[in-house]
């Protein structure tokens, strides 16, 4: 459950913070003022342009992927075009951006993503109100064609969209604060960063809310809902206005990080990506789609140098996260959450020594994997570039026998030695797991 | 203008029933299991370049007999070694699970063929004109693609409504258990229901192939139209995928060449047009711009009116 | 692999290593940023084979102020965020010259930033060379002291196209038909503008536009193109769009002549050949293969049997030689210095005719010419696509009749 899942933070005892005594406030406050202040000290760890950069994108991916969390996750609602209010937040905020500019308004740009909450929030009571009158596969259809509809519409409405071009803004034209021009990256990271723990802290506030509750409720047994006396579709409505609040949020960021916001921005494009962030993550918890964002995003920047069919290894990771960890990165570490509560440390080392034995033959399978799809690659369609490429700064000639028959024996001898791991993975399992329940008993 | 009144009522057809082949896999695989296959089109696309390649080899019609049948296969391979297996983990992982798979089918063929268009040719032997319609020449290939079409057509739901195999499926549809405890190897119809319904989504890819443009984003391209036929026509009833399939492709045919725009019809009236902002693109937006837009405004509409389609016998 | 192999392996890459940062110092870096993986990747590939070609070239005619120049490819994913994240990595990483043509959207963006990013980091300055996007505006209303297009901007080409088309007194009735967003707007007007000002008796029987990659049936539009009775048709289609047009327009048998600005790209010269169009479809460029004119077909030869493709870019030439004589009139590396070299030079362009980078809007202006794709003769060895046909000079438009005013106010370095 994804309320018990997030619980990596204990509150006090049902009547709220007003009953707690103070050991238990700051227990809630510190994991808060820990994010703080790793937020505050990454920039000192890594100080170049680019790396600001990535660190602003993982910021405004994290706030947009924890608010598609609240309709897939919290709400149980599958939305396949979530972009369109992180994409309208945006132009809106660039809009506004250019109107206090041009108006010489005394507005500061650490208010912009307000803009951009507010477009979200408007949006997102307009569309939802005819998207969530259904759940399920209708709500996804729902929200695929109105996705559509809005990334088409942005080649019609050029005014406010801009055409292809998109529209452009300078952020460091408007009211200087402090001596703040957000010229430099650096200061552009620390109000995306300030914004990200501000959104982080609203949404978590929120699911643990009775309104929050009830958005799970809604998403596993809707018609019990209704007998306790909710309307189902209010409480999808409000969920669905919140997360497009927050998308917004998302959207004005990064409108405010590239000074540009263009059509692709609410596109299909744009909403697998959260999705995928969202999943990869893990929609069982809050911090899933944090890791999820934090990973795909750095994949997406740093992957494409690596390899030019990046996009096929993210589209296995996908698969395979769905078939064989449907709960994500978030969930696979849940999984052991009782052996940390029952402090079994000496299973939970026995069992890490289980995942290192099973690991490397998994790492040899990957490597032939690898190999196979790089070499097919560079025979069909670089085969005019030659036959040599270079995979892990290894020279091979693609088009030699002895490659392909090292990736095979990579592959197969990979995978068998893997299966052979497994009865002593799955058997350290059990043991740590009944000793814990032993301890816990 | 009657010459183009015809013209872009043939192309509509034709193109209304290249999308009800492969809307009749989509609807009847979500008919029995529930589970709306986003990597049908990618089946669409894998059956052109199957084509493409074995009609290098072997010929074209070969390559029609053939292709179908082995990307029907790799369908059967992936319901019965994926689906299946995600099926556990609920509707959400389903629907996931093809996402990915399309996402994955498309990389794939980009690596194997490159990304830009194939030469796929239209055979010689119908290469040439059937007849002229006001000076202009139809193909006698297009032809060739409404006839397949229909015989398809007709082939289905003749099996569906008059054979026996036809009535189990039929009846797994809806009563799977009751036809599990009947003793029918319901794991096995579905399996072969899904490589039937990719196999018929391949057939088109390989007649579509020629006339259109192969490439690696035909998926992308034809994948939310088809969507939107299926959710129209109704989620689970032939007869619905193949009225909104030709209603669509007719639409959209005969939206793409007309040019009326708001102002000429408002204009017309003497209404003022707007200063400028978002209500001049309006005003000045034409039919033919917007034409690729009417599917989705339609599936929207329907969903919010109607969410069981034209035809539909469920609601989900 | 071997151990043996392995050793050898990790032996050259410690003596590698060890002199990495000495090459390093010795090289100049320019970024290729344009589509590398997904739907553009075809056309990126081929730009950037082309300037890899031409890297090497440079090295062995001397290098660029007497280093090696060094050609640096990042994939900007079709997608205007990530140009500008790439962009930032190339800056990281010591880049100061970058290099991009697919896409006008993606043009503005970079130069955007790079303005933006000269003005905030005084000292740090970054040149952008654009190779192939044709958007006016870029040297028009959004144009910037450092950037520099070496493509004819559509406006050029256009004046180009109807200066040829102005004396052809065959030419009777003329067709448009474009995509759909700012480039299609913009080959349609001053399409209209200037036929209109230099043959007000071209009678224009159509005018349409279709959304951008997204019509995979253009038989209507090539019915109303028959019913118009058209003889000439002008269009900036590219791409599927070009393809899917030429082959509707032979299953419907239309017989007209072509004009168009993008019939050379991939695919382009097959689906002519699949029409059956000899000699009837044209496109506007900067160079044509078979113009004979040795140097450019020497280069070319080498060209093709090196990268096994076609130089679609004659321009990218113009481009690095340019960049080459003003580092080393300049003697530095230093971009302030070689924008202020590069501003209103003189050049030999690559088939032999003139060329002036524009020092108002750094818009180079050269000598324009109209190709016609059809069957090659004996002493024209360049085909396209192994159809057997390729791309002959049908018509030469001087510099000066390839010239259009700006609107350009630059703001200068002080």
């Amino acid at each position: 459950m994804s309320d018990i899942a997030s619980d990596a933070v204990n509150t006090p005892a049902p009547g709220g913070l007003s009953s707690a005594g103070p050991r238990a406030v700051v227990r809630l406050a510190a994991p808060w003022i820990a994010l703080a202040v790793a937020f505050s000290i990454l920039p000192t760890i890594f100080t170049s342009e680019s790396a600001l950069t990535m660190l602003s994108m993982m910021g405004i991916m994290i706030v947009f992927a924890l608010s598609y969390n609240m309709l897939l996750g919290e709400t149980g609602l599958l939305s396949f075009g979530h972009a369109v209010y992180y994409g309208l937040g945006g132009f809106l905020a660039v809009h506004a951006m250019n109107t206090v500019i041009h108006d010489a308004l005394p507005v500061p740009l650490v208010v912009i993503p307000l803009v951009g909450g507010f477009s979200g929030l408007l949006f997102g009571i307009i569309f939802g109100s005819v998207s969530t009158r259904r759940a399920g596969t209708v709500f996804a259809m729902i929200s695929l064609g109105l996705g559509e509809l809005v990334a088409s519409s942005s080649l019609i409405l050029r005014g406010f969209f801009g055409g292809e071009e998109g529209v452009s803004t300078n952020r460091t034209k408007l009211l200087h604060l402090f001596g703040l021009n957000f010229g430099p990256q650096i200061q552009v990271y620390y109000l995306i960063a300030g914004w990200c723990l501000l959104c982080m802290a609203a949404m978590y506030a929120l699911t643990r809310t009775p309104f929050g509750r009830m958005c799970n409720a809604v998403r596993e047994n809707p018609e019990r809902v209704q007998f306790v006396g909710y309307n189902p579709r209010t409480l999808r409505l409000i969920a669905f206005s919140l997360a497009g609040l927050f998308a917004g949020i998302a959207g004005a960021l990064a409108a405010i990080n590239f000074e540009l916001v263009n059509s692709a921005e609410v596109g299909a494009g744009q909403s697998g990506v959260v999705l995928l962030a969202a999943y990869i993550g893990g929609i069982g918890s809050f911090m899933g789609p944090v890791i999820g964002a934090i990973l795909v995003t750095w994949l997406e920047v740093m992957l494409s140098d690596v390899t030019d069919v990046w996009q096929l290894y993210f589209g296995l990771l996908f698969i395979g996260m769905v078939m064989f960890a449907p709960n994500g990165i978030a969930g696979l570490l849940m999984m052991h959450a009782p052996l940390w509560q029952a402090r079994e440390y000496g299973s939970m080392l026995r069992l890490a020594l289980a995942y290192l034995v099973a690991l490397v033959p998994a790492l040899v399978l990957l490597v032939g994997l690898i190999l196979v799809i790089e070499m097919t690659y560079h025979l069909s369609v670089k085969a005019s570039e030659g036959t040599t490429i270079s995979v892990f700064h290894v020279a091979l000639d693609a088009a030699s026998k002895i490659p392909w028959v090292a990736a095979a024996v990579l592959v197969l001898g990979g995978f068998w030695l893997f299966r052979l791991t497994w009865p002593v993975v799955g058997n350290a399992w059990h043991d740590a797991l009944a000793h814990a329940d032993g301890r816990a008993k | 203008m009657l010459e183009l009144v015809t013209i872009s009522a043939l192309n509509g057809v034709l193109y209304g029933m290249l999308l009800f082949l492969m809307a009749s896999g989509l609807t009847l695989i979500f008919s029995m299991m529930g589970v709306l296959n986003f990597a049908h089109a990618s089946f669409y696309m894998l059956g052109a370049f199957f084509g493409f390649q074995i009609s290098q080899i072997l010929g074209f019609w070969p390559a029609f007999l053939v292709a179908p049948v082995l990307v029907g296969g790799i369908g059967a391979l992936v319901e019965r070694y994926g689906l299946r297996h995600v099926h556990r983990h609920g509707p959400v992982a389903e629907l996931l699970f093809t996402f990915g798979l399309a996402f994955v089918i498309e990389e794939i063929v980009q690596m194997i063929w490159g990304k830009g268009p194939v030469d796929y040719r239209v055979p010689a032997a119908l290469d040439f004109s059937a007849f002229t319609v006001f000076s202009t020449n139809y193909p006698a290939y297009k032809m060739f693609e409404l006839l397949t079409a229909v015989t398809i057509f007709a082939v289905l739901f003749t099996v569906l409504k008059r054979t026996r195999v036809g009535l189990i499926i039929q009846a797994s549809l809806t009563h799977s258990h009751m036809v599990a405890m009947l003793g029918h190897n319901v794991p096995r119809v579905f399996m072969l229901v899904f490589g039937v319904g990719t196999g018929l989504a391949a057939v088109a890819g390989v007649i579509a192939g020629p006339a259109l443009v192969t490439q690696s984003n035909m998926a992308g391209a034809l994948g939310p139209i088809l969507f939107v036929v299926v959710v129209v026509g109704g989620l689970g009833s032939l007869a619905g995928a193949f009225l909104a399939s030709l209603l669509i492709g007719l639409v959209q045919t005969f939206a793409v060449s007309i040019d009326l725009s708001v102002a000429d019809v408002l204009g017309g009236i003497g209404v003022a047009p707007p200063t400028g902002g978002v209500l001049l693109d309006v005003w000045n937006v034409t039919v033919a711009q917007i034409a690729p837009i009417i599917p989705y405004l339609l599936l929207v509409l329907i969903l919010i009116f109607r969410p069981t389609g034209l035809m539909g016998t469920r609601e989900h | 692999m071997s151990s043996r192999v392995r050793a050898l392996f990790y032996a050259v890459a410690a003596a590698v290593i060890t002199t990495l940062p000495a090459a390093a110092q010795d090289s100049v870096k320019i970024a290729y940023i344009d589509p590398l993986s997904g739907g553009g990747a075809s056309i990126g590939e081929v730009g950037l084979k082309t300037f890899q070609y031409l890297a090497e070239w440079t090295n062995a005619h001397g290098g660029v102020a007497g280093r090696k120049l060094e050609v640096v490819a990042y994939d900007n994913k079709l997608n205007a965020q990530e140009t500008l994240v790439q962009l930032q990595k190339a800056i990281d990483s010591g880049i100061r010259f970058v290099t991009q043509g697919n896409g006008s959207a993606f043009a503005a963006a970079i130069e955007d930033f790079v303005t933006k990013y000269n003005e905030r980091n005084p000292g740090k300055e970054v040149l952008y060379f654009n190779y192939a996007a044709v958007d006016p505006a870029l040297t028009n209303d959004k144009c910037s002291y450092w950037h520099f297009r070496w493509d004819a901007n559509s406006d050029i080409k256009m004046t180009a196209l109807t200066n040829y088309m102005k004396p052809r007194a065959n030419i009777k009735k003329v067709y448009l038909i474009n995509q759909d967003y700012s480039f299609g707007q913009s080959v349609r007007t001053e399409a209209r503008k200037m036929l209109g000002a230099k043959r007000p008796d071209i009678e224009i029987v159509g005018d349409e536009v279709h959304p951008l990659l997204k019509v995979t049936d253009f038989s209507p539009y090539i019915a109303k193109i028959k019913a118009s009775g058209a003889d000439s048709v002008i269009t900036g289609n590219w791409g599927q769009d070009f393809a899917l047009l030429l082959k509707a327009a032979a299953d419907a048998g239309l017989q007209v002549d072509w004009y168009t600005y993008y019939a050379g790209g991939t695919g382009g010269p097959t689906a002519i050949k699949q029409a059956n169009l000899p000699d009837r479809v044209f496109a506007i460029a900067e160079g044509v293969s078979n113009e004979p004119y040795a140097p450019a077909q020497e280069f070319e030869k080498a060209f093709r049997a090196k990268t096994g493709v076609t130089l679609f870019y004659p321009r990218a030439v113009n481009e690095i030689r340019m960049f080459v004589k003003a580092a080393n009139e300049a003697n530095s590396i230093d971009p302030t210095k070689i924008a202020a070299k590069l501003e209103g030079m003189k050049f030999t362009v690559y088939d032999g005719g003139e060329g002036v980078m524009r020092a108002d809007d750094h818009q180079f202006l050269q000598p324009m010419y109209i190709a016609n794709l059809g069957p090659i003769g004996k002493d024209q060895p360049f085909d396209e696509e192994n159809t057997g046909w390729g791309w002959k000079t049908a018509g030469k438009i001087d510099m000066q009749d390839a010239i259009v005013p700006t609107s350009c106010k630059m703001n200068r370095p002080s």
